[in-house]
């Protein structure tokens, strides 16, 4: 097993997540309570990571994070380093990647959240930011542990991003799933069978475990 | 009952036109009452009336509305002004509570108190549960209510920022007679004394009579009459009266 691997995914998949709960929230309260049309290209733009091909988006963002753009050089001057092939420049790129599953189950649970707690909630003085972190939040508070949840196991089995703009450098950008391929490339189908279990075992426990506090809750059948 | 006194009262106007899918209301009144009833049968508009003098409904639908109390505006389309439901003094209990769910009746209460201190938050929000006979319900759960006792923690949460208008849309629905009776004489008297004014929409005509209130008389979308009960309830009177064989 190759724990620095297994060690750099799971910090890869905790960044990420902290991150995309941080974007997914107020983005995700400013799309169910805004009503401008312009909110509706800003969805769309929050959901292409779902439809488009992962080493389209790698491609990109190799392409904007790189120095051939003004964003580039300007990261690179900033951190001292370029942002593509590290880890920092992983974590951006798996952000990316992950905001839909962060950001639909949010949209999906702050919109079921009945509109006379939202009224309720104005009528006596909450503004928009109490409003999502004293209602909508802990109504929705379901859609959150799956945003959490998702945004997780999805950086933590992603491979296309992350083979486009961190390459295979062990410590640094090497995650499970580059293991495993390359696993499989070397016909190292015990070590591969081991590394693909665990990433199984990852997903299984979660989302069991995540469907198990809905079912306990009164989830579906309530 | 006691009865109304217009004197004291401030004056609440509105001018609405608001579409509504297919239903269109408009309405001009002015209410200078203590306790002014809207009375109409369900789906006249009472209740769309009552949301946008809230604040509530701005981007719902063509609207062009002004509304004044005490002389402050509120609303008014044409200046593009809208003041934000929370800063009009205003509160809207509705038929359906709406209590948050994650919080208990305490925190419910307190929940538009964010101005005060730990200790007056406490002291309002025991006030409140003393007025609508809710003392006991304190730490309980939304969740652990009947739909009438969650009706009193509505009111006693909606009255605790110490609003100047307060706008009732069938409240005590789910509270039998004698409760009701006896929640509205204690609620009267406590309006009354912190000069709040009220606004109570109903399809029930008793509930008119009851409170001795102003009326508004409102048939699909449109105010029909306004005047004391007596007068614009009439028919209303007369039928009650034969559904309990009084001569």
């Amino acid at each position: 097993m190759d724990w620095q691997a297994l060690w750099l995914t799971l910090r890869l998949a905790t960044a990420t997540t902290a991150i995309l709960l941080a974007v997914a929230v107020p983005l995700a309260a400013v799309l169910v309570l805004g009503r401008a049309r312009w909110l509706a290209v800003v969805e769309a733009l929050a959901t292409l990571p779902l439809v488009l091909p992962p080493t389209v988006l790698g491609f990109f963002l190799l392409v904007l994070l790189g120095p051939r753009t003004a964003i580039g050089r300007g990261l690179t001057s900033l951190l001292g380093h370029p942002l593509a092939f590290s880890f920092s420049g992983l974590v951006v790129g798996s952000a990316i990647y992950s905001l839909p599953f962060a950001v639909q189950p949010l949209v999906a649970g702050f919109a079921a959240v009945p509109t006379a707690l939202v009224d309720a909630a104005r009528l006596l003085g909450a503004g928009p930011l109490r409003l999502v972190h004293t209602v909508l939040v802990p109504v929705a508070r379901r859609s959150l542990v799956t945003a959490v949840v998702l945004s997780f196991l999805h950086t933590v089995g992603e491979f296309g991003v992350v083979l486009m703009i961190g390459g295979d450098i062990p410590g640094s950008t090497r995650t499970l799933s580059i293991v495993l391929y390359n696993q499989v490339e070397n016909f190292d189908y015990g070590a591969a069978y081991r590394t693909a279990a665990l990433l199984l075992s990852f997903s299984v426990i979660a989302l069991a475990a995540l469907y198990a506090t809905g079912q306990a809750r009164g989830g579906r059948r309530a | 009952m006691q009865q109304v006194k217009r004197a004291e009262a401030a004056v609440l106007e509105a001018t609405l036109n608001a579409r509504r899918d297919s239903f269109l209301l408009e309405v001009e009144c002015s209410f200078a009452s203590e306790w002014t009833v809207v009375f109409g049968p369900s789906g006249s508009g009472k209740s769309t009336l009552l949301r946008l003098l809230a604040g509530l409904d701005r981007r719902r639908g063509p609207l062009r509305a002004r509304v004044t109390f005490d002389g402050r505006i509120l609303t008014d389309t044409a200046q593009n002004l809208w003041t934000a439901p929370g800063r009009r003094a205003t509160a809207l209990v509705a038929q359906q509570p709406a209590l948050f769910p994650h919080l208990s009746v305490r925190a419910n209460v307190a929940f538009g108190l964010g101005g005060l201190d730990r200790a007056g938050r406490t002291r309002r929000v025991n006030e409140m549960l003393e007025l609508v006979g809710a003392t006991e319900l304190a730490e309980r759960r939304p969740q652990h209510l009947s739909g009438g006792q969650a009706q009193r923690i509505a009111l006693a949460r909606a009255l605790a920022p110490g609003p100047r208008l307060l706008l009732l849309d069938e409240p005590f629905s789910a509270l039998d007679g004698a409760a009701s009776d006896a929640l509205i004489g204690r609620l009267q008297a406590w309006l009354r004394e912190h000069k709040v004014q009220t606004v109570l929409v109903t399809h029930e005509a008793a509930d008119a009579f009851a409170l001795e209130a102003e009326v508004v008389l409102i048939r699909e979308g449109r105010v029909a009459a306004q005047g004391p009960v007596r007068e614009v309830l009439a028919r209303e009177q007369a039928r009650l009266l034969g559904r309990l064989r009084i001569p």
